[in-house]
């Protein structure tokens, strides 16, 4: 497939409706709404293409597009600075990711009424920011777009968002371009290191670094993408984080930006400097491992149903963690896996969550009780969110983790039963989530209480439809998945799962 | 000797409109006095464009004390286009809070001559008579508020500091002349060579232990002139520890005079520094980078520290720009005699930081000077709600701010990769870090200016939603438009800026070719 131009209207068109609602006057707020959701539904529609036409079987970068933007200058040499974009089979997911949950975020944040001009050039920046994360080949731009992902978030923080939001916000922004530091250094040292003249990854990718160069750099990488995916004892910024920001930031932050950081290490550390994850891999696994038992523990403690969801982030982007740093294409094939499933599975727990803040003004979990009678809808939501989340047979949160569980068995059998103990008390706070706030004695505070408006029972639908399909036939996501895997440098080989590949014997 | 007089008449020209405007103020004295201010900035765009297409191609000296190439001709509509957009965001201001307004336009049109015949000069006394002249017009520009108390200090300590750096540096100059019998950058060059492999010889002698001292040999004499002149430079660009004039200056003059000192006065003075080091002092290079790479990293680290504790909005900017200067430096470190090609990114990357930095900070001023034109305050807490009151001000100083924190889509992400980089392919991967790490830093107060605008309604008696004058509103939209364009497409001034650095190594690829060839 060679339709590059698809991945860069990934990048034009929220670009583009970020420049037309500037010129929106602010009163007109329908206006902005619709222009956004015309926006997303655009880009959702060319993400699916481009995940459907992926040709898994030739596998590799695809749609590729390259558009020089500074050469042949001074220290640039040919292709020094370009614009250049393609997906593998890793990025595929990512980028339909995108596209579902950017799609929902609008669609529950149409009630928005405070400022909403200024939310949704904000919200296009960050949208903007994480396309070009994932498509993105060149260092330079690759950069460029995770910073973009992360600046707005400061802004619609503070502005729209709730519960110490000065404190979330700065501490969020802070954490996250420090991160940012160490992955800027990495970049210089990688380019100057490699002498070619180029930000191309594509051709950094194909330069052997030496174990030493790759042994001091790799980690460079690994903790500053890995404070973005909520790296152990980086992760602090993440609750905080989220349960100060609007629902649809929630969404996107949880759903898709966390997600950067973990492809950040497969793309920038795995991808470019190889030699160093012999050393560093289990560093990450052990640091995964840990989030994942830690983040479930305190998820047990908390009383704020966001906090219960940061931290339940915070132990699933540890089951990533642990998936990469088996090194096994079943591990990491699951962590990529993991990466979408929760992707959509938080988004829509935000979303839920969201819904529920607008009319009760409190997440107090001890307050609720018996809300399937007032709003049932958003019972059967949220129980589908945190079914997934417990890793229920079924749903897609099923499938990542048991790819992970065996992956890490492989390697390293202890934490892979630390995993299983992470994901049996992620049963008992979801469990207790569920039999506290919507089942349970109904308490008459809640008289008043309406069920999901249908803007919300949409964005759950679009993100309820990816659950159950990756659940019950994980097939389209593993055929592109598996074999870029694969390919990537130093993997170990130990069969395949569930995949067609493996079925048909190839 | 023949020279050449039409190489330099933008600089009579300028001198001529300087004098015309303030004896205008004699002639006309019935006029509303923004006219002056505009007429100025007419006059500035003229010569501006005058010079840019008259000039563009021209490569030649004037005598031995002025260059007239790409650099000089790139600096000239540099300048020009500083003090045109000083001028054009001073004249409401101007005309509501000051006095004498044709000979504060005069005045800023004397520091944009000296600024333009700094960059070209390529002869020491050239450079310290161009600097003087800058410097003396801000003297008095800066304490141009007579009856306001910090106007008064912040020109008096500008003025004694900045004497005090004048007597360093000229001290350095003469030590250069002594040594070398000449104040010509391109004469000193030579011998630059010479007195520094006199003093490798030295060493290696010492190391030998077969000889003493040779009474010739070291010179000395060369290596403290050097540093004379880096610490007379260090304190006209406000480098730490040259710095501590640098906010009361910053506080006390006129806002527009901030905006122009903190633009145009470090603009001129790296244009001199930049030609200076790579003309005159790049061949002994391993002597004076190890010094120039601790200024920055100093610079860096101090600036940001202090810029963190700042409730004053103009002491804010003036420690901010404290910290740019040491990203700056780091263009200067990047330079390196073995290594010409890498010296001429290094420069073009100093270049490209600076005319995007200079951008950025103007836009802040003319954002501020709008606010400050309906308020009459300039803490950071004034600030509060300005986004629901002038949500284009608010959007304009947040880009500003954005940009001088280097993040994407604005000026200051793309050119402070590409200057960090010039450092990091010398092997100053600590400097590098240093600055990235601090850069990081300042994000921080950054955003604490841009919380107040965004997060908290107005407060005080004046709440209301006010209007900008046009020209000022069109000034800051155009400098908003430049700093997203730099931000997003630097290739055609990279371009431009590349073509003009070339000059500055001429000589100094000639001088490695023949130790070269030894």
């Amino acid at each position: 497939m060679d339709a590059g131009e698809a991945l860069l209207l990934l990048l034009l068109i929220p670009g583009a409706a970020m420049l037309l609602t500037i010129l929106v006057p602010s009163r007109h707020a329908n206006v902005v709404r619709w222009i956004a959701l015309i926006t997303t539904t655009a880009t959702l529609i060319d993400s699916i293409w481009i995940f459907a036409v992926y040709d898994f079987a030739q596998g590799g970068y695809q749609f590729d597009l390259q558009y020089p933007w500074i050469e042949n200058i001074g220290f640039l040499g040919e292709n020094g600075i370009s614009l250049h974009l393609a997906v593998d089979g890793i990025a595929a997911p990512m980028v339909l990711l995108n596209g579902l949950v950017g799609f929902a975020g609008v669609l529950v944040s149409w009630k928005i009424t405070h400022r909403v001009k200024d939310f949704f050039i904000l919200f296009m920046a960050l949208f903007t920011g994480v396309y070009g994360v994932y498509i993105g080949q060149d260092l330079f731009f690759w950069f460029f777009a995770y910073e973009l992902a992360v600046l707005p978030m400061y802004l619609l923080i503070v502005i729209w968002g709730s519960t110490n939001k000065e404190y979330g916000a700065m501490k969020l922004t802070m954490v996250l371009v420090g991160g940012s530091v160490l992955i800027f250094v990495g970049i210089f040292a990688v380019f100057a290191e490699a002498g070619a003249g180029t930000f191309d990854m594509a051709v950094l990718r194909d330069i052997e670094f030496g174990r030493g160069f790759a042994n001091t750099f790799f980690p460079f990488f690994m903790i500053g993408c890995g404070v973005l995916a909520g790296l152990f004892p980086f992760h602090t910024w993440s609750p905080d984080g989220h349960v100060a920001a609007p629902t649809a930031v929630s969404m996107l932050h949880a759903g898709v930006l966390m997600k950067l950081g973990a492809f950040g290490i497969i793309r920038l550390g795995m991808e470019i400097l190889p030699a160093g994850t012999d050393f560093w891999m289990p560093v990450l696994l052990v640091l995964g491992g840990v989030a994942a038992v830690y983040g479930a523990i305190s998820a047990i403690h908390q009383t704020d149903l966001k906090f219960v969801i940061g931290y339940s982030s915070v132990s699933h982007m540890g089951f990533v963690l642990m998936g990469l740093g088996t090194m096994n294409n079943i591990g990491v094939n699951g962590a990529v896996l993991q990466m979408f499933s929760h992707g959509v599975m938080t988004a829509l727990f935000f979303a839920m969550v969201g819904g529920l803040y607008d009319q009760a003004h409190t997440r107090d979990i001890r307050v609720f009780g018996g809300l399937v009678r007032k709003m049932p809808l958003f019972v059967i939501f949220f129980g589908i969110a945190g079914l997934t989340s417990l890793g229920l047979p079924g749903l897609s949160g099923f499938v990542a983790e048991f790819h992970i569980f065996v992956g890490t068995i492989d390697t390293f059998p202890l934490f892979a039963a630390l995993g299983i103990l992470s994901a049996a008390l992620t049963a008992i706070y979801v469990l207790r989530l569920m039999g506290r706030a919507a089942l349970g004695p109904f308490n008459p505070r809640w008289e008043n209480l309406k069920d999901l408006s249908r803007w919300e029972i949409a964005a759950a639908i679009v993100l309820i439809a990816p659950i159950i399909a990756m659940g019950i036939w994980p097939d389209p996501f593993i055929d592109r998945i598996a074999p870029t895997v694969a390919e990537l440098p130093n993997i170990d080989q130990i069969g395949g799962l569930f995949t067609l590949s493996s079925l048909t014997g190839r | 000797m023949d020279l050449e007089y039409q190489l330099i008449i933008p600089e009579f020209v300028m001198a001529g409109l300087a004098v015309v405007i303030i004896a205008a103020a004699l002639a006309f004295r019935n006029v509303d006095q923004k006219w002056f201010g505009y007429a100025t900035a007419v006059g500035l765009a003229i010569i501006a464009i005058v010079t840019a297409v008259a000039y563009w191609n021209t490569n030649d000296d004037f005598g031995t004390v002025l260059a007239v190439d790409h650099f000089t001709v790139l600096f000239r509509v540099f300048f020009l286009g500083i003090a045109f957009f000083t001028v054009l965001a001073a004249v409401q201001f101007a005309g509501d809070r000051l006095k004498n307004h044709a000979e504060f336009y005069g005045l800023i049109v004397f520091a944009t001559l000296g600024m333009m015949l700094l960059a070209a000069s390529r002869e020491l006394l050239t450079a310290y008579l161009s600097l003087e002249l800058l410097s003396f017009s801000f003297y008095i520009l800066v304490g141009f508020n007579k009856l306001n108390p910090f106007s008064n200090e912040g020109s008096l300590k500008y003025m004694l500091l900045g004497a005090f750096s004048s007597a360093l540096m000229l001290y350095g100059i003469s030590l250069i002349y002594g040594v070398t019998g000449t104040t010509t950058y391109s004469a000193i060059g030579p011998d630059v060579v010479e007195g520094t492999r006199n003093i490798a010889a030295q060493l290696a002698s010492f190391a030998g232990g077969s000889g003493g001292v040779d009474p010739d040999g070291a010179r000395p004499g060369l290596l403290i002139g050097l540093v004379l002149i880096t610490a007379g430079l260090g304190f006209k660009v406000s480098a730490v520890p040259f710095h501590q004039w640098t906010p009361d200056a910053y506080q006390g003059a006129p806002l527009p005079i901030t905006a122009f000192l903190s633009a145009g006065g470090k603009a001129a003075a790296f244009a001199f520094f930049l030609r200076l080091f790579s003309e005159a002092f790049l061949p002994a290079a391993a002597e004076w980078v190890w010094f120039v790479a601790i200024l920055a990293a100093v610079t860096m680290i101090v600036g940001n520290l202090m810029a963190l504790q700042q409730t004053n909005f103009k002491r804010l900017m003036a420690y901010s720009s404290i910290s740019q200067v040491g990203y700056l430096l780091v263009g200067i470190v990047a330079l390196d005699a073995a290594n010409i090609t890498q010296s001429q990114d290094a420069a073009s990357a100093l270049v490209l930081h600076l005319i995007g930095y200079v951008t950025t900070n103007i836009a802040v001023f003319a954002a501020i000077i709008a606010f400050y034109n309906r308020t009459g305050r300039d803490d950071i807490v004034d600030l509060r709600g300005l986004a629901e009151r002038q949500p284009f001000l608010a959007f304009a100083i947040a880009a500003a701010l954005f940009s001088l924190a280097g993040m994407p889509l604005f000026a200051g992400f793309a050119t402070k990769f590409i200057i960090f980089q010039a450092a990091f392919n010398n092997g100053f991967l600590w400097l590098g870090a240093i600055g990235v790490t601090a850069s990081f830093v300042s994000l921080y107060y950054y955003l604490m200016v841009i919380k107040q605008m965004y997060l908290y309604e107005p407060e005080g008696s004046d709440r209301e939603r006010f209007h900008v004058s046009r020209p000022l509103a069109g000034a800051l939209v155009v400098l908003v438009a430049g700093v997203l364009f730099i931000g997003l497409y630097p290739t055609p001034l990279f371009d431009v800026i590349h073509s003009s650095t070339e000059g500055l190594f001429e000589q100094a690829a000639a001088l490695s070719a023949a130790v070269v060839g030894q």
